[in-house]
C-alpha cells in the first residue's frame, strides 16, 4: 500500500472538502459512542475488565518468546503448521508459496488488518491469484479499489448511496431494475454474489483476534459469518497474524473477548466468535485439511522493552478513533496507511518510521479521549508524546516550528526579561486591538486568524498590574 | 474545627502565561474566590509558564528548566492553584515525569501533590459550597479536556455555578468533547481544529445561553474567536469571572452585547 501520510496535511484538506466523506463521518460521531456508553454502563464490572485484560497482555508481552514457543508446539500437535515472517516480504512469500502448492486461483479472505498491513491482495493478484475480501465493508472497498478507512468499519467513508451506485457498476448481471435502497438488501446482494466465491475458493486466509498458547488455536469475532465460511469451505486455511495476537489461556481470551466488542460496537460479544485448532480432524464435519499459521514480526519486537510496548497490547476495538475529533473530521484515509486514528499515530511511525508519519503524533490535540476509552488502558497520548520528542531530537519538524519554539523557550526560562518583554508587547497589543478588542487579522498568527479572531489583552498583564496594587498596599502602610 | 481559625492556608498563585497576558480579569476573579475561600493568596514574580508548549512539541530540555523555576518559584506555599486544568494537569501530572530517576524526583513529586485546579481547589480540598455572586441571564459550560480527563473536574464548577443567584446553567451537548485548540495543534493543524471548534460552535448556539464558559483561556479564546468569527451574539468567559461577580467588564474578544 502507498504511504501518503508524510502529505496527512493535504490529504486532510481534501477530506475537510469532500462532502461525501463529512456526511458518513457524521455517523461515527454518533452511532458508535452512545453503543459504546449504554453497553458499558450495563456491566458494573466493565473498569475491573479492563484492568485484568491489561494485567492478561502485560504479563504475555513479558513472556512473549515463552507463549509464543508454546503456542507453536500445540500447533503441530493439532496438525497445523507455524511460519515465521520477520518482515512483510516474508509474509508474502510464504503466503504465496502456500497458495501455489495449493494451486490456488482464488483465495477468500475474511476481514483482516495485517493482510493491509502486508500489502497482500496486490501482491497477490501481481502473482496471478484472485483475493476475494468476504466481509461487506472489505468488499465494497475492494470494488472500489480503496483501502480500509477504519479498522473494524472499513467502508464507513461511505454512503449508502455510493455503495449502491457501486453495486450496480459492479454486479451488471443482475437486474437493474433491483431494490437497493435499504442497507439489508445491500447485505442480501453481497451474500449472493460471496455464495458462489467460498466454494470456488482454493484457501481461506483470515486474520486472528487471539492466538491461544494453551491450546494452539486461532480466534476470529466477526458479525456476518463470513469468516467461518472463509476458513472451513476452502481446502487450506491460513491464519496471519502477528506475534502480539498470542494470549496464554482461553480463559484469558474470554475475559479479554468481554472488553473487545463492548468497546468496539456496543455488542455484548460480536455475532460469531469462532475458534479454529488445526485442520479437520477425521471425526470433524468438516474444516480444511491443511491449517496454516503466518506469525509476523515486522518491527513488534524491537517495540518490546521501549516506550512503546504499551501499544503491543492493542486489541483493535477502534474505540479511539471512534472518539477522537481528529479522526472525526478528516476520517481516516487522510491517515495514509494502514491504521489511522490514535492507535494508528502510534503504531505507524513504529511499524513505516517516524521519518515518514511524522505528522501523526502531531495530529492530535491531546484531548484524552482515547486513552479514557481504551479497553487495554494503552496510554496513547503520552506515546504521540514519545514521538514527539524523537522526533524533535532528530530535527525532523519544521524549522519554523522549532525556532519558533526555542524563541519561546528563551524568555519563558528568563522570568525577569520575559515580563520585561510582556511589559512592552502586551499592553502595545491591547491598544492595538481597539474598540473590537479582537483581531481579523494579525502578522505572524496567520494560522489563528485563519479560521478565527484572536481575542486581543485585555490591558497590561496580570503580573504588571499585580505589582503595582501590591506596591500601593505597602505604601499605604508605610 | 475550621482551618482558617487556625492558620489561613498560603496559596501560591499560578496565573497562567495566557491569563497573565491576555486576560488579567481572571487572575483578579482567581484572588477574590481563593480569599473568600479563607486563604491568604501570594503571586510569585518569577512565574511564566508552565512549559506544556514546550513538553507537547517533545523539547523535553525546556520542558525541564521552565519546571524547575516553577518548581523553585512555588515549593514554599501550602499549595499552588492555577485557573486552567490544563497548566495545573501539567503542573500535577507532568512534571514528576519529567523528573523520573533524576535527583529532582522527589522534589518534583512534593510540589505536584500540593497543586491544583482552582474549581477543584475551592470545592474539593477548602469545603466550597456557595458562591456570593450573582448574574442574570443564561450561560452554557464548556469541559477543557486535562480538566475533565486529567483532574476530574466535572461536578466543582457545576456545583458552585449553581450557587449563583439568577445565573440559568444550560447543560452543552457534548460538553465532553474537545473544542479544536490542544495548544499548539491550533496553529499547526488550522484547518482540523477549525473543522472541531465549528462543530463546537454549533452546540453553543444551540444551546441557547447567553454567555459560555469553560476552565481554561486557550479553549475560549479558540472558542470566543470562532464564535466572533460567525458573528454570533453569545459572551465567552472563564467561569471565575462569574463566581466572583467579576463579569461587568468586556467579554473575551469583546464578543456579545
Amino acid at each position: 500500500m502507498q504511504i501518503t501520510s508524510p502529505a496527512f496535511k493535504a490529504n486532510a484538506r481534501g477530506a475537510l472538502a469532500d462532502p461525501h466523506l463529512q456526511e458518513a463521518l457524521g455517523h461515527v460521531r454518533s452511532g458508535f459512542i452512545d453503543k459504546r456508553q449504554k453497553a458499558v454502563d450495563a456491566l458494573p464490572e466493565f473498569d475491573a475488565l479492563r484492568d485484568s485484560a491489561r494485567a492478561i497482555k502485560d504479563h504475555t508481552l513479558a513472556h512473549l518468546d515463552l507463549y509464543l514457543e508454546a503456542y507453536e508446539e500445540k500447533v503441530k500437535a493439532a496438525g497445523g503448521r507455524v511460519h515465521w515472517a520477520e518482515t512483510a516480504a516474508d509474509a508474502r512469500s510464504l503466503i504465496l508459496d502456500i497458495c501455489r502448492a495449493a494451486g490456488a486461483r482464488t483465495v477468500t479472505k475474511g476481514k483482516s488488518m495485517i493482510t493491509e498491513e502486508i500489502g497482500l491482495n496486490e501482491f497477490l493478484e501481481k502473482e496471478g491469484i484472485r483475493p476475494v475480501e468476504t466481509d461487506l465493508g472489505e468488499y465494497i472497498i475492494q470494488l472500489r479499489g480503496e483501502h480500509p478507512s477504519h479498522i473494524i468499519a472499513p467502508a464507513v467513508h461511505l454512503t449508502k448511496n455510493q455503495v449502491e451506485a457501486d453495486f450496480r457498476r459492479a454486479h451488471h448481471h443482475l437486474p437493474p431494475t433491483r431494490d437497493l435502497s435499504e442497507p439489508a438488501s445491500l447485505l442480501s446482494e453481497a451474500r449472493e454474489v460471496l455464495r458462489a466465491e467460498y466454494f470456488a475458493a482454493d484457501v481461506g486466509i483470515t486474520g486472528a483476534n487471539f492466538l491461544v498458547a494453551e491450546t494452539g488455536s486461532s480466534v476470529i469475532v466477526t458479525n456476518e459469518g463470513n469468516g467461518d465460511l472463509t476458513q472451513i469451505l476452502p481446502r487450506v486455511h491460513i491464519v496471519v497474524a502477528s506475534i502480539e495476537k498470542i494470549v496464554p489461556t482461553l480463559a484469558d481470551t474470554s475475559q479479554i473477548l468481554r472488553v473487545l466488542a463492548r468497546s468496539a460496537t456496543g455488542q455484548d460479544m460480536s455475532v460469531y466468535t469462532t475458534v479454529s485448532t488445526g485442520p479437520r480432524r477425521a471425526e470433524d464435519p468438516d474444516g480444511p485439511e491443511e491449517y496454516h499459521v503466518v506469525l509476523l514480526d515486522n518491527g513488534r519486537s524491537s517495540m518490546l522493552g521501549t516506550e512503546f510496548q504499551d501499544m503491543l497490547r492493542c486489541i483493535r476495538c477502534g474505540a479511539c478513533m471512534n472518539h477522537c475529533p481528529v479522526y472525526h473530521a478528516v476520517g481516516g484515509h487522510a491517515y495514509g496507511w494502514v491504521y489511522p486514528g490514535p492507535m494508528g499515530a502510534v503504531l505507524t511511525p513504529s511499524l513505516i518510521g517516524v521519518d515518514k508519519s511524522g505528522h501523526l503524533p502531531n495530529a492530535s490535540t491531546f484531548c484524552g479521549r482515547c486513552e479514557a476509552v481504551c479497553p487495554m488502558h494503552i496510554p496513547l497520548p503520552k506515546m504521540m508524546r514519545h514521538w514527539r520528542e524523537r522526533e524533535f531530537a532528530r530535527g525532523l519538524n519544521p524549522a519554523a516550528q522549532r525556532y519558533g519554539l526555542k524563541a519561546w523557550a528563551f524568555f519563558a526560562r528568563r522570568p525577569r526579561l520575559y515580563h520585561l518583554a510582556a511589559s512592552f508587547a502586551i499592553p502595545a497589543l491591547s491598544a492595538f486591538g481597539g474598540a473590537q478588542r479582537r483581531f481579523r487579522y494579525l502578522p505572524f498568527a496567520g494560522g489563528w486568524t485563519k479560521h478565527r479572531d484572536l481575542p486581543a489583552p485585555e490591558s497590561r498583564t496580570f503580573l504588571q498590574q499585580w505589582r503595582d496594587r501590591e506596591a500601593g498596599k505597602q505604601e499605604a502602610r508605610t | 474545627m475550621r482551618q482558617e481559625t487556625l492558620k489561613r492556608p498560603r496559596v501560591g498563585l499560578f496565573v497562567t502565561c495566557l491569563v497573565d497576558l491576555f486576560r488579567p480579569t481572571v487572575g483578579f476573579a482567581s484572588v477574590k474566590l481563593l480569599e473568600e475561600a479563607g486563604c491568604e493568596v501570594e503571586v510569585p514574580m518569577a512565574q511564566t509558564c508552565c512549559g506544556q508548549p514546550a513538553y507537547n512539541s517533545g523539547d523535553r530540555e525546556d520542558a525541564i528548566a521552565i519546571a524547575r523555576n516553577t518548581i523553585e518559584t512555588f515549593e514554599e506555599f501550602d499549595y499552588i492553584v492555577a485557573p486552567s486544568g490544563s497548566c495545573a494537569g501539567m503542573l500535577k501530572k507532568h512534571y514528576p515525569t519529567l523528573f523520573k530517576g533524576d535527583p529532582w524526583e522527589e522534589r518534583a513529586a512534593a510540589f505536584s501533590a500540593k497543586v491544583h485546579e482552582l474549581m477543584s481547589f475551592l470545592v474539593d480540598v477548602m469545603g466550597m459550597e456557595a458562591v456570593s455572586a450573582a448574574h442574570e441571564g443564561s450561560v452554557t459550560y464548556h469541559d477543557s479536556c486535562s480538566g475533565l480527563r486529567e483532574l476530574n473536574i466535572r461536578e466543582q464548577p457545576r456545583r458552585l455555578l449553581g450557587s449563583v443567584s439568577g445565573l440559568k446553567l444550560k447543560e452543552l451537548k457534548d460538553a465532553d468533547v474537545c473544542c479544536g485548540f490542544g495548544g499548539t495543534f491550533c496553529v499547526k493543524y488550522p484547518d482540523i481544529s477549525n473543522k472541531i471548534v465549528e462543530e463546537k460552535a454549533v452546540n453553543i448556539k444551540a444551546s441557547g445561553a447567553e454567555t459560555l464558559l469553560a476552565g481554561d483561556l486557550g479553549c475560549l479564546m479558540n472558542m470566543a474567536g470562532k464564535l466572533q468569527r460567525q458573528g454570533a451574539d453569545i459572551k465567552v468567559r472563564h467561569v471565575a469571572e462569574v463566581l466572583a461577580g467579576m463579569d461587568d467588564g468586556p467579554a473575551i474578544g469583546g464578543g456579545g452585547r
